[in-house]
């Protein structure tokens, strides 16, 4: 197949990634797609007619180098393939999962002009499970240590990735964690059936046999402030995501049955409440009943599609705006459409209801229609005038989004934040107004994705390398 | 990690612990708590630091048993572990001299109330504690708030020991007695919280209590444990857990309290013939 002509590359259609049966993964909590197999990743592969300048990789915030990585799985050299991703994303196991591709790397790939681009997203993932299956996540070689020590707090995508880099590069590091588990919201918030977490646990695990040292449990601002972990590490890098969530600041928002999307998929993740009371933590009783999700993005999908998993009757998004904006995945979208979950567009909560024993009983919307774009370029969503409408419910979620966490402003009084509550960096460098101290991911950016948090740990990376090299510049 | 150094029983289902955490030790402040779980497929759940010894590294738990988690706890001896401890978390107390202090502790709120008051008294306080219980053996560190109060006075509601009445009594006869009072922090069930702030409202007395509402992560990151203080979304964990009295929604809060009832119940019961056969192998 390897001297296919432009044309028949042109004539291979898309190959689709097999997945479990809607009927069938709507009842349990395995990952949904199940991967290629060799030869259809080949097959696809074989789709990429290796563009001179591909336009894929300016799609990908990190620049995945796609058409080399892409052409070692048409010469079935997958280990090389696997190494070449690496070169710029630390985890492409995760990344091949969850990136919305349709918006990044796949959407700038020629194909996609005249029909449907290279599944990109799927090969990545190929490559990624093929090495952790075949032979071991392998490491690349570790410089000689250089003696210097590196605090790295929070252990998302933004945390390991910058630990992973620091590793390599010779310095001792110490990744702080608050939760007992590792990962972040690859393992709070993400829920098996779209990421495993044997998948993260890999990464983690990689990490640990190279070397870098894990303390969870242990909550920077208050086990150890900054200034204290200064006194101790050479530099420090705050990767500690942004996990404070938005409620909606409606009447009823306290009835018991309403939670944020937060608590709701961390206990039933991290505190595995779906498998209670086998596993301690309990969890609303979802069998049979109504549950509305408020929100859009992947988190609302996330919770939506977990509630059929523990039984709901009937679980809708409901959104103020409509499908066209939608800031999900699309193949989350159209998962959650097969699993048969409802859609609500154009609507609003504007009221929880509960009994007198203070339980959710019914949700008022405000209907809306869409306005003239907002600063985002999104149409504003605006309320019908006397267009509401009660729906009853048992339970609801608040699913739209997360603020930054108050704890390490609160204790590290000369890092300076904006008014949302995020670490105001240099973009270039990622140097916070605090000598020494670094940041990183979501508690910068606010709520953003796991591509873009691996991302500035990298930056962050070299940049504390750089300043490691030369402490007196900063 | 996390080793018990020290265990023992201060009342039927109350059980001191004192357990090795150095930096917790270290760092903790009077109103702090900690995360605990036991074992690995364990829930978090949230417990003040009752006392510290930043020296020897220990920080001391005590633990009411009421459900399948605190009951598990309580079965654990000197030389065993817990899974995870993850602290100190939640704003410290508010430690002033107010002048004359009245520290009121309900059932395991007293737990809660000791390091205050140990507090308060170093702060320069003139320190009365009230410690209440059903009866005489639910009234736990009577003792130890001796040796840190000026006046100490036990309640039951049996009369079986000290005072014969609830905490909010005994208050209300030191106001009626013309006590002097600039301050009082209560912690306990919320319904004993609520009195005592109704009480101390009419006086205009200054009042602190430190809520206990239903925590996962305790970092601020999941909002269950939201409280309504002065008409306010408030995290317990991160905001509190002490707050200004008068101002708290109870009622909102003991409703939130009883979201996980009925699973509570049934995991508790799924649980005591593993906690039996837990306490028929160390017996054995
Ligand atoms: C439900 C859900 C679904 C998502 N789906 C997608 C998706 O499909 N695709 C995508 O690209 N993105 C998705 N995202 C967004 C993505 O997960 C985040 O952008 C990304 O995880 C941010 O990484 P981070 O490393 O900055 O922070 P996080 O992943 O949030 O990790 C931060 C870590 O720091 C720890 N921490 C916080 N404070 C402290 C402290 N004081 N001391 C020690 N540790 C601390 C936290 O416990 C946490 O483990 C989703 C997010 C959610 C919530
Ligand atoms: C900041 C804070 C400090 C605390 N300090 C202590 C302490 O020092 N010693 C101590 O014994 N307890 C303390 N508690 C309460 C303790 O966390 C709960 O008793 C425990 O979580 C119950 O777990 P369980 O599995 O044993 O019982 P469950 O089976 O979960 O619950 C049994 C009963 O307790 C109620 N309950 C459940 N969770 C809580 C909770 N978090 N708070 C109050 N009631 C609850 C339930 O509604 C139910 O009625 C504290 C709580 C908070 C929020
Ligand atoms: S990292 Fe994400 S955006 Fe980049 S190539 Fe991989 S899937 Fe595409
Ligand atoms: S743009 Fe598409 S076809 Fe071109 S190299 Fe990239 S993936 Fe291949
Ligand atoms: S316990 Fe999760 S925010 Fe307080």
């Amino acid at each position: 197949m390897a001297d296919l002509t432009l044309k028949e590359r042109l004539n291979i259609p898309r190959q689709h990634i097999p997945e479990q049966d809607p009927q069938e993964r709507v009842r349990n909590f395995q990952e949904v797609n199940l991967g290629y197999d060799e030869e259809t990743a080949v097959l696809e592969a074989n789709r990429c007619i290796q563009c001179k300048k591909p336009q894929c990789v300016d799609g990908c915030p990190v620049l995945v180098d796609i058409p080399e990585f892409i052409q070692l799985v048409v010469e079935r050299r997958f280990r090389e393939a696997a190494a070449v991703i690496k070169k710029d994303n630390t985890l492409p196991a995760v990344c091949g999962r969850v990136c919305p591709q349709e918006v990044q790397c796949e959407a700038t790939c020629v194909l996609s002009k005249r029909g449907e681009p290279v599944a990109i997203g799927h090969l990545e993932r190929y490559v990624a499970d093929w090495e952790r299956e075949h032979i071991g996540i392998q490491i690349p070689e570790k410089r000689e240590p250089t003696g210097k020590r590196v605090a790295v707090v929070g252990s998302g995508p933004a945390g390991l990735s910058c630990a992973d880099d620091l590793i390599l590069m010779g310095h001792a590091v110490t990744v702080f964690e608050a939760l007992h588990a590792l990962g972040g919201v690859l393992v709070y918030g993400i829920p098996e059936f779209r990421l495993p977490k044997a998948v993260v646990q890999a990464e983690v695990d990689a990490l640990d046999q190279f070397g870098v040292e894990f303390r969870t449990n242990y909550i920077i601002g208050f086990t150890e402030t900054v200034d204290e972990l200064l006194a101790r590490f050479d530099a420090v890098f705050l990767g500690v995501g942004a996990g404070l969530p938005y409620f909606l600041d409606i009447p009823g928002e306290h009835l018991n049955g309403v939670y944020s999307a937060n608590e709701y998929l961390t206990r039933v993740n991290l505190m595995k409440a779906y498998d209670f009371p086998r596993s301690d933590t309990p969890m609303f009783d979802m069998q049979d009943k109504n549950v509305a999700v408020f929100g859009g993005g992947n988190t609302a999908m996330d919770v939506v599609r977990t509630s059929l998993r523990l039984g709901a009757k009937r679980a809708v998004i409901m959104y103020r705006r409509t499908e066209a904006e939608l800031p999900a995945r699309i193949e989350e979208v159209i998962h959650a459409k097969e699993e048969g979950v409802e859609f609500m567009l154009l609507v609003s909560p504007i009221e929880l209801i509960g009994d007198e024993n203070g339980w959710l009983t019914s949700v008022r919307l405000q209907h809306m229609e869409l306005g003239a774009p907002d600063a985002s370029g999104r149409r504003r969503p605006l309320p019908i005038e006397g267009q509401t409408e009660e729906i009853p419910i048992d339970a609801a979620v608040i699913a739209i989004g997360n603020g930054s966490n108050p704890i390490i402003p609160q204790t590290t009084p000369d890092l300076e934040v904006n008014r949302w509550g995020n670490i105001i960096v240099d973009s270039q460098t990622m140097r916070t107004s605090k000598k020494g101290v670094f940041a990183g991911g979501d508690i910068v950016t606010g709520g953003a994705t796991v591509i873009l948090a691996m991302g500035a740990g990298r930056i962050a990376a070299k940049s504390i390398n750089d300043y490691l090299n030369h402490p007196d510049v900063w | 990690m996390n080793t018990i150094v020290e265990a023992r029983f201060l009342g039927p289902d109350t059980k001191l612990l004192r357990i090795v955490a150095p930096p917790i030790a270290r760092k903790r402040k009077p109103g702090q708590f900690v995360i605990a779980r036991v074992h690995a497929e364990g829930e978090r759940i949230p417990l003040t630091i009752a006392d510290a010894d930043a020296e020897q590294g220990t920080i001391t738990l005590i633990v009411l048993g009421i459900g399948k988690t605190t009951k598990l706890i309580n079965t654990l001896e000197a030389g065993d572990c817990l899974e995870d401890l993850a602290g100190p978390l939640g704003q410290p107390s508010d430690i002033q001299n107010f002048g004359t202090a009245v520290c009121i502790g309900g059932g395991v709120g007293t737990a809660v109330v000791f390091p205050i008051a140990k507090a308060l008294k170093s702060a320069g306080n003139y320190v009365i504690s009230i410690a209440g219980g059903r009866d005489a053996a639910s009234v736990i560190l009577e003792n130890e708030l001796r040796q840190i109060s000026d006046e100490v006075y036990p309640t039951t509601d049996d009369g079986s020991h000290g005072f014969h009445g609830l905490v909010t009594d005994k208050l209300q006869e030191l106001i009626d007695a013309g006590q002097r009072i600039d301050y009082v922090f209560a912690s306990g069930p919320v319904p004993m919280m609520q009195a005592v702030a109704a009480i101390t409202a009419r006086y205009e007395i200054k009042t602190g209590v430190s809520l206990n509402p239903i925590m996962v992560d305790g970092t601020g990151m999941c909002g269950g444990c939201r409280a309504l203080v002065n008409n306010q979304t408030v995290f317990v964990c991160v905001d509190g857990p002490e707050f200004d009295a008068h101002q708290v929604d109870f009622d909102t809060l003991m409703l939130r309290n009883r979201m996980y009832r009925e699973q509570e119940e049934a995991s508790l019961d799924a649980h005591q013939c593993k906690l039996e056969a837990h306490a028929d192998m160390r017996r054995a």
